[in-house]
This record gives C-alpha cells, structure tokens and sequence, in this order.
C-alpha cells in the first residue's frame, strides 16, 4: 500500500510548508472550506474513522455532538500529549509532518464552528514544539491561519500549549483543565466537552494521528478510506514498535496487517533481537492485556486485537523476550501508575502504591504466597472503580501478568529472589524507583 | 469541578471569579524574584493566544518563564507568577507542585534524566542509571556537590523505539549505551549542550 500519512517522513526538508505544498497540500483545506460543515461531518462519519488516541471512537460522531447551537465559541483541542508507555506515532507525526496536521485541525474546526485550535503538546517534546511553532508562522504568513483563509471569509487559529509533565494530562478532561492552568486532574462525566468543555464551552478533543487522517479523506472520499482496512478498521494506521525487537520503529500499514507481521516481517519489527524467543507482547501501549506468542495470527485492528481479548489502544506494540521477568515488567509498569496518578480518587492514587509495594516485595524475593492473591485483590478493587480509565489501565498489568504467568509469581516466593537474570537489568537493586 | 461562569457564592451577589481567590500567605523563600522586561513582554504575547478572561490558561508558560530565569521555582517566583497571572500564589502552588517538569529546589546546571519506563528499561535503562551513579557519584534525585549535574529517574518520553532515552534540559540523548555514561558526562562538561549529539534530529544530519 501506499504510505498515506508518512511517505516523507525520510526526506530531507520533508516537514517544510513549501514541500508540503508541492505535494498538493492544503487542497483538501480548500475543498472542505466549500462544503458546509455539515456535509465535512458526514463525509467523516461515512468514512467510518476512528480516534486514534486510545478508544476508537469515531471521528465524525464526536464532531456530530458538538452543540453548535450553543451561543458559546466552540474548541478544537488537539491530543498530543502522548504520553502512553510504548507510544511515539504523534512524535513523528508532528515532527515531519506538521502540516498535515494543521491541515486537520483546520478542517476540523470548519466542521464543528471553532475559530481557535490549541494543540496541547507534551512538555517533554520540546524540540518537536520547535518544529511546530515554526512551520505553523510560516503557514500563517501564507494565508493558511489567521483571517480570511483562503480568501473564504473563514477564520482560525492554531496554537501550541505546552504542558509540563503529566501523564494524567492525556485523558480528555484533563487535557482541558491543564489548557485552563490547573492540575491535570479529569472532571466529572457528563457534562461531556462537546456540551461544555475548553471554558464552559462546546469542545472536541481529537488525537494527533486522527487529525491527520482528515485531510486524505476530504481528498480520496469516504468509500475510499473505509475500504483500506478491515470493516469498520478503515483507513491507514500507525503502530510502535519497541522492546526486543531487531527494528523498533514506526510503521504505517492498513488494519489488515497481523500481530505476528508487525513483529517478524522485515518490513517491520524484523522478528525478535539476538533471534531469542518472544514470551509475551502488550499491544497496545502499557495499559492493555497480554498478548502470548500463539495469540498473533489476528490482525492488528480494533477488532481484531479486541477479539484476542486484548485492546489496540494507542498502538504501542511493545515486545519482550523470554529473557524478561514478569514481574520485573509488572513492577517497573506499576511504578509508572504510581508515580503518573493524579490523586483524584482513592482506589487509584492509594492502591497504586499498594499494588507497587506488594510487587516490589515479590520481586525481590521478599513475598509471601498469600501476596499474590492480595495483588488481585487490591487490583480488583481498582478495576471499574476509578473515575477516568487511568485506575483500570493501573490494574491491568497486575491482573494479565498474574493470569498469564503465576507459576513465575509462585517461583519468586519459593526461591526468595528473581528468577530471570536478563542481561540487560542493572546487577544490583539500588535504583530509586524500586 | 467546572464551575459555570454565571455562578457565585450568593444568588444576590455579583462576586465575579476574582473574589474566590484562596488569600493565604505564602513566606519568602529564595533570592528576591522579578521577571525581566523580556520575560514579561513574552508572556504577554502568549496570555494573547487564550480568551482575555482566562488569563490562567497561561500559567504554565508564565513558571517556565520563571523556571529558565532562575533555574528553579522558589516561593518568591511563585509570588511574581501569581502577580503577572492575576491569581492567587496558592493556585500558582498548586500548579507546581503537580508537574514533574517544574523543579521546587534548585538543580543542577545540566539536569540528566533517564526514562526508566519498560521499553527503556528492556534496553538497559537500569544500567544506564547504575552508570551514571557511578560516573557523578550521586543517587537519582540528587544534585552533585558543584551544582553542574543533577540525576533523576523519569517516565516514557515518547520516544520509545530509541531507547535508551536520555533527556539533558530540553535536549534528547538517545540510544544511551550504558558504557558510554561517562563520554555522555564528559561531553557536557567540556561542551555543554553542544556536547549532546545522541538526538536523532542531530543524528540524520550528521
Ligand atoms: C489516562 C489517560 C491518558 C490518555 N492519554 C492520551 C494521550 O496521551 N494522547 C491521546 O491522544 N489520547 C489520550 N487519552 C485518550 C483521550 O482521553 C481521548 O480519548 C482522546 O484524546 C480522544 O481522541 P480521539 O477520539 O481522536 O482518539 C488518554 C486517556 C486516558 C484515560
Ligand atoms: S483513576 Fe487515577 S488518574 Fe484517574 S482520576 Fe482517579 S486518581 Fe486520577
Ligand atoms: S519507555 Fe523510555 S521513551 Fe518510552
């Protein structure tokens, strides 16, 4: 298939408003600035998009939702706070493609009636923000931002925020109350941000990547962007691959592609480094389910991963050889969640810790049998119980590590030390974060 | 949660959201702090991007600003935020205290920080760390004697698939050997951020 999304990310000066309008861009901006939204929002619901920042929902049904009666000003605010353990598509995205990204965003806010976008972009990704304040003056002074675009009488703006340092700040309603200038902590749902988010008012909050799948729709047609993937899996896709694989990347290819593909193709991952075997795969960044080796003959779709049980998420494919400890991995994940919770709800910000301590404990050899069971005891108290699906996404790689790979739990109680040495863990326990 | 701008406190009263500012003191802390003229007429131009009732929104730039003045966020930094945000120093506070990327203390000159999160980790990030223990001869969360490092442990950077990622300041070091700790540290030390050439973007231009 044709690259869609990245077919320049190598080429020198690829990311430059002049490159880009040479490959044609900004003529889908034209074409949409003809329609009326409504008909921009039914060309993306007849696309059958779907966000690419975790969830899958679709694109054109959130847009759809947006109260464009309210008297309110409407927000577009972008997702690239991209924080997702094993994520690193809008990095890439944004930084040789940024146009594609304005592009998005701009039709985006024809479609639902804003004038300003902001992008909320992670505080990390700071050479990234560089690209984008840069590329995004030059398209103002070119007419594409600002006043009157294309001479249609049709105003916007794009603006970068920075954040500083937050997972929390990728879920949606935090994302807004960091725009505010507040703790990225999420609000209560409903009201959802189509009726009253960025100020009160009517907002969409769509990822990098979905944004960017806009532009080629408006230009090639609904029919056409549907009939790239599987059924209801349209359109192109970026997947990250990391861990133990020869060639860790991204990778742009239709919904079709397997598991297994991803990994071995030498396309892609190139199979696993030093030619080890693979014991276990998270698809879809740290927060989803395990996959096993058996598991990967399904393609990597939001169907097709859901149907192994697992979730496509946002995409992170990380990958571990039979050289990794279970519950090393398991602790060094849920170190992240009790270090990123925001604090908001109990179940989240205490049994976090809990869950970090108890697995801390195994892992050094220190446990008990009845810890194990604790362990899905405390996460199962998180699960379902927590505000936003950070509290689940906390549970998760307790619950599938201990389902999947309990004789390794049992192994670390009875020999009281780690049974996998890896070659590539440090000799000694003296990190601050175990 | 989200309060809608018609609400106040008294049905009768129009307290608008000024008057809900928290009026707790806030003790001195640090060297006497004022934002340059330059600093001061930046933010004005980001305070611009955002409605002209929510000044808040710019509070996050308003403390870097801060932060790359005087290295670190003291408590009269937080007071100079407040005054240029229109907020109270109590929300300016809360703000900082919740981002990982604004410093409470001083730090070092070059601020090392090594993703520990699982794909880092799987291609060696603990050894990384142990490294650069050994190198600085400081624990993550310290600053060495001189003032010129500090280490800290953080989370993914987005940047998985060049891992191990090391972040110096703003600058990116990736595909970090754990041999190559001590080049890393010296290479700041003679060049300072023109000692970091581990960053992709530096990488394909080379
Ligand atoms: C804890 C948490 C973190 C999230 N982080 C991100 C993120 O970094 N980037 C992102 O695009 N979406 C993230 N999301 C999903 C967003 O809440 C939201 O669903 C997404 O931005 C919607 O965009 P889409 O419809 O285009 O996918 C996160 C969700 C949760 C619960
Ligand atoms: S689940 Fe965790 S991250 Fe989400 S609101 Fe509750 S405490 Fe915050
Ligand atoms: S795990 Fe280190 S950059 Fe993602």
């Amino acid at each position: 298939m044709d690259l869609i999304l990245t077919p320049h990310v190598k080429t020198p000066n690829g990311f430059t408003l002049d490159f880009y309008t040479k490959q044609g861009g900004y003529e889908a901006l034209r074409q949409a600035l003809a329609m009326t939204p409504d008909a921009v929002v039914d060309i993306v619901k007849a696309s059958g998009l779907r966000g690419r920042g975790g969830a899958g929902f679709p694109t054109g049904m959130k847009w759809q939702f947006v109260d464009k009666k309210s008297p309110k000003p409407k927000y577009l605010c972008c997702n690239a706070d991209e924080s997702e353990p094993g994520t690193f598509k809008d990095h890439m995205l944004m930084e040789r493609n940024p146009h594609l990204l304005f592009e998005g965003c701009l039709i985006a806010c024809h479609a639902i009636g804003a004038k300003v976008a902001y992008i909320y972009i992670r505080g990390e990704f700071f050479h990234v923000q560089e690209v984008l304040e840069a590329e995004l003056a030059k398209a103002r002074a070119a007419g594409f931002i600002g006043r009157n675009i294309l001479g249609t009488g049709f105003d916007c703006e794009i603006y970068v925020h920075r954040g500083a340092g937050a997972y929390e700040a990728g879920e949606e309603t935090a994302l807004i109350e960091s725009l505010e200038g507040k703790r990225a902590q999420p609000r209560l749902k409903p009201p959802f941000p189509a009726v009253a988010g960025l100020y009160g008012c009517p907002t969409a909050v769509n990822n990098v990547e979905t944004l960017c799948n806009v532009p080629p729709i408006i230009t090639n047609g609904p029919e056409w962007f549907s009939a790239l993937g599987p059924e209801k899996n349209g359109g192109p896709k970026l997947y990250c691959l990391s861990g133990h694989v020869k060639n860790p990347g991204t990778y742009e290819a239709p919904m079709h592609v397997t598991m297994r593909e991803l990994i071995y193709d030498p396309q892609y991952g190139g199979g696993i480094r030093g030619d080890r075997k693979l014991k276990a795969v998270i698809p879809g960044g740290s927060s989803v389910p395990i996959l096993l080796p058996h598991q990967l003959d399904i393609p990597a779709s939001f169907d097709g991963v859901a149907s192994a049980g697992s979730l496509l998420g946002s995409a992170g494919i990380i990958v571990m050889d039979e050289t990794t400890c279970m519950v090393w991995a398991a602790e060094n994940l849920l170190y992240f969640y009790k270090h990123e919770s925001c604090g908001k709800c109990t179940p989240c910000r205490e049994g976090g810790a809990w869950l970090h301590n108890l697995l801390g404990r195994i892992e050094r050899g220190e446990g008990q049998m009845k810890d194990i069971d604790l362990l899905l005891s405390v996460a199962n108290n998180i699960m379902g119980k927590t505000l936003c699906a950070f509290g689940d996404a906390a549970a998760t790689p307790v619950l599938t590590t201990v389902q999947l790979f309990r004789e390794e739990y049992e192994a670390h109680v009875r020999l009281g030390r780690c049974t996998l040495s890896a070659d590539w863990r440090a000799a000694s326990r003296t990190l601050a974060a175990h | 949660m989200w309060i809608d701008d018609t609400m106040s406190f008294h049905p009768l009263m129009d307290y608008g959201r000024a008057h809900h500012q928290s009026s707790r003191s806030m003790a001195d802390e640090g060297p006497a702090f004022e934002y340059t003229a330059e600093a001061l007429a930046k933010l004005e131009d980001i305070c611009s991007r955002y409605p002209a009732d929510q000044r808040k929104s710019a509070i996050l730039a308003a403390i870097y600003l801060a932060q790359r003045q005087q290295g670190y966020i003291s408590r009269n930094a937080m007071k100079a935020v407040a005054t240029a945000i229109r907020c109270s120093a109590a929300d300016v506070e809360d703000v900082v205290s919740f981002y990982t990327m604004f410093y409470q203390r001083p730090v070092g000159r070059h601020v090392i920080q090594v993703c520990r999160t699982l794909s880092c980790a799987l291609n060696g990030a603990e050894r990384v760390t142990a490294e650069l223990q050994a190198v600085l001869g400081i624990a993550p969360g310290q600053t060495t004697a001189d003032g010129e490092f500090s280490l800290f442990e953080v989370e993914c950077l987005g940047a998985c698939d060049r891992a191990p990622v090391v972040g110096v300041n703003d600058h990116w070091h990736e595909c970090q050997k754990p041999e190559d700790a001590r080049a890393l540290v010296d290479g700041l030390k003679a060049h300072g951020a023109a000692g970091l050439t581990g960053c992709h973007l530096h990488v394909e231009k080379a």
